[in-house]
């Protein structure tokens, strides 16, 4: 794996290559891992204060706030790792309100023994994902545990941004005749963190698709505020968003099945492992609903952003089957997208 | 992708329909064996959009269906035992025993860990000397390979810390028992392709003269099975009843010869329970006695567990094609995919689930 910022900004001098219990007491070697490791690369205007709290400017309005915690096993995985996911996470969550995501705070458990090189690589893929959601650090907390208390480490991030007064994004807002519109292909982030965990023994390609989607979402609102529901399809992947649209807003959903696009390599380790990519977490897709007649120029506005390349629209919203999500095969047959019963498990034959 | 795109062509796949619809003129009930195969047809609406006259009916051929409910139970006394680590292909973790399954004995403390291949169970076992490792052998003839790699490597290996709990169960017995019960319906087989691809088809001549059935090797993309379902209803339609390799990329007449000289050499055949149907004689694998050393029911006694299935789940009559499972009272109902009553609910490949995922209430 190639990590060309931790070759150009290399670890700080410590007076530990490891995390110590006593670097979550509160005194001089706590200190020295905020001073050394985190303020560096988090630092802004409200942080530098070394405040109790974050003290922050309200513009007025209704605000967007969300909390999502990491325990990503592995930590690093192809194309991420836990650190850019944590911030990515966040930000998406309060970016599929339509607000832009403005502050962030950041818990850290790490173990014992967890080597600061390790931590050092995390948070400037942190500091990175940040910067490019233009999101700012700016409370944040570290506890230290005993070796075998945790997994290495677990970030927690909450955050919030303001939502724009003419915007109204809701599961709940569904109706007859909406597009439904994928930012992209699916199932790129599980499948690499499957594939890459220990016991899997064939080479994968497969690259997590962490990444923060605030632009895209700017983008789309400028071309129009009456998205009516969106999510990112994270864990349960993209059956489960539909199920829950679907649900809130007791429509049916229509997908059609060949519009779906799932990468090459994805697929096939799909295939392997007998897991259906619509189940399958996604870390930087959003999937959104819109009125039929804007649907195109969404479409097209969604193209041109990086992460809305191989933005599809997928299916559609209909009064049949209220709470259901179909999908047409290929032979023109129709069945039921369900909500997943727990995690997929790969099938024995 | 190559070799998958091909057999999914919606085109060839709808010329191919188009051809089981010419072909039909009277109704007739066929069987798919394999899991897979069920799993296939669910999911592309096969049963959908076939003639009305042709009736399929899901056979016994999932793994996790058909272990019986007592092996399970012997699996969670090995898998709670503080001296293993017990490791198992992933769907079986969540097959109910009698008061609980294999993901409860993990959150209560026990080593419960999914493995892809058992020889990563070996990889276990040469990691943690310490422990007993024990290996979840559960299948049809398409993983018995495998399995018996793993015993014969340990033995080789020298490696003592390494069983099996074996539970392998064998096709054409199966397919025998079906046939020759008076309740048969089934008049066509779409046999299992995996299965062929190790055993090849000699098995299956006998079982088509006797009964007088057709048995068609089918894979298990849309085109196959469409394309196995032709051949059936054609023989079906002529009144012959031969053995036929639809699945001709894969398998051959004479199977995996040293995949076969691997199971005969480590497994031996056994009288063996299927969950739902019962004991079918001569219908399964066990340990071979010269490997006796690494059959984890003797090594941890657990042979002496007995378990009898709950009364209300049916799933014994869907295996056997006799119903279907919205002809179950508790489907949908009490027995759901978060709380199953019987294996066919459990497993993705059960015909239960399969129809609980995709087909439940779609009225359109």
């Amino acid at each position: 794996m190639d990590f060309p910022e931790a070759l150009s900004c290399p670890l700080p001098i410590l007076s530990h290559d490891t995390v110590q219990l006593a670097h979550g007491a509160g005194g001089k070697l706590s200190n020295e891992m905020i001073d050394k490791i985190f303020l560096p690369r988090f630092l802004n205007n409200t942080l530098e204060k070394m405040e109790d709290q974050a003290i922050l400017d309200n513009p007025g309005g209704r605000i967007a706030f969300s909390t999502d915690t990491f325990v990503v096993d592995p930590i690093f995985f192809p194309g991420g790792d836990i650190g850019d996911l944590a911030i990515n996470g966040t930000v998406n969550d309060i970016a599929m309100s339509g607000a832009e995501p403005k502050y962030l705070s950041v818990g850290f458990i790490l173990e014992e023994g967890l080597p600061f090189d390790t931590l050092h690589r995390i948070v400037l893929s942190m500091e990175k994902a940040a910067k490019l959601a233009g999101i700012q650090i700016v409370a944040g907390d570290t506890k230290v545990v005993n070796r075998g208390s945790c997994d290495k480490l677990f970030i927690n991030t909450s955050g919030f941004g303001f939502v724009p007064d003419n915007v109204h994004i809701s599961a709940s807002n569904l109706i007859a005749g909406d597009k439904i519109i994928l930012s992209g292909t699916l199932a790129d982030h599980g499948m690499a963190v499957m594939t890459t965990r220990e016991g899997l023994s064939f080479q994968s390609t497969v690259e997590s698709d962490t990444a923060g989607l605030n632009h895209l979402v700017k983008d789309m609102l400028n071309v129009s505020p009456e998205i009516h529901a969106m999510r990112d399809p994270t864990r349960g992947g993209l059956a489960t968003s539909l199920n829950e649209f679907a649900g809130s807003s007791n429509v049916g959903i229509q997908l059609y099945g060949d519009t779906i696009p799932v990468k090459e390599n994805v697929r096939g380790a799909c295939e392997i492992l007998g897991i259906d990519p619509l189940y399958v977490a996604n870390e930087g897709k959003l999937v959104a609903i819109v009125p039929e007649d804007i649907a195109d120029d969404m479409l097209a506005a969604m193209k041109n952003n990086t992460h809305g390349k191989d933005a599809v629209i997928i299916g559609e919203v209909t009064d049949k089957h209220p709470g259901v999500v179909a999908l047409k095969t290929g032979l023109g047959a129709n069945r039921i997208v369900d909500m997943p019963v727990g995690e997929q498990l790969p099938r024995i034959c | 992708m190559k070799y998958l795109d091909e057999f999914r062509d919606p085109v060839i796949a709808k010329k191919i329909l188009n051809e089981i619809h010419a072909a039909t003129t009277q109704p007739w009930v066929i069987m798919e064996i394999c899991g897979g195969q069920t799993h296939s047809i669910i999911r592309n609406g096969i049963d959908q959009v076939l003639p009305d006259e042709i009736e399929l009916v899901h056979g016994p051929g999932c793994p996790v269906c058909v272990t019986p409910l007592e092996i399970i139970d012997r699996a969670i006394a090995i898998a709670s035992r503080p001296d293993v680590i017990f490791t198992s292909f992933g769907d079986m973790l969540r097959v109910p025993g009698s008061h609980k399954d294999l993901f409860m004995v993990r959150s209560e403390g026990g080593d419960v860990r999914t493995v892809f291949s058992p020889l990563e169970s070996l990889k276990i076992a040469r990691e943690n000397p310490e422990k007993e490792v024990v290996f979840f052998a559960v299948g049809f003839e398409t993983t018995a390979p495998g399995n018996a790699m793993a015993v014969a490597q340990a033995a080789k290996e020298g490696l003592s810390n390494f069983s099996e709990l074996v539970s392998h169960v064998l096709v054409p017995p199966a397919m025998e028992a079906l046939l020759s019960s008076p309740a048969n319906r089934v008049q066509g087989y779409l046999a299992a392709g995996h299965v062929c691809t190790v055993m090849g088809w000699d098995e299956y001549d006998p079982i088509a003269k006797k009964y007088q059935v057709p048995i068609v090797i089918t894979g298990f993309e849309p085109m196959d099975v469409l394309d196995g379902i032709l051949h059936t209803v054609k023989q079906l339609e002529a009144g012959t009843h031969e053995v036929e390799n639809r699945y001709a990329r894969i398998v051959e007449q004479g199977g995996n010869q040293p995949a076969q000289n691997l199971i005969k050499d480590v497994y031996e055949i056994a009288n063996r329970k299927w969950r739902g149907i019962g004991e079918i004689p001569v219908s399964g694998f066990k340990i071979h006695s010269k490997y006796a050393a690494f059959d984890a029911e003797l090594k941890f006694s657990v042979g002496d567990i007995h378990t009898e299935e709950p009364e209300a789940c049916i799933s014994g009559v869907i295996l056997q094609g006799l119903k279907k499972p919205h002809d179950c009272p508790a489907f949908g109902k009490e027995c759901t995919p978060q709380n199953p009553l019987g294996a066919t609910m459990v497993s993705s490949e059960g015909a239960c689930a399969a129809y609980y995922k995709y087909q439940r209430v779609l009225n359109d």
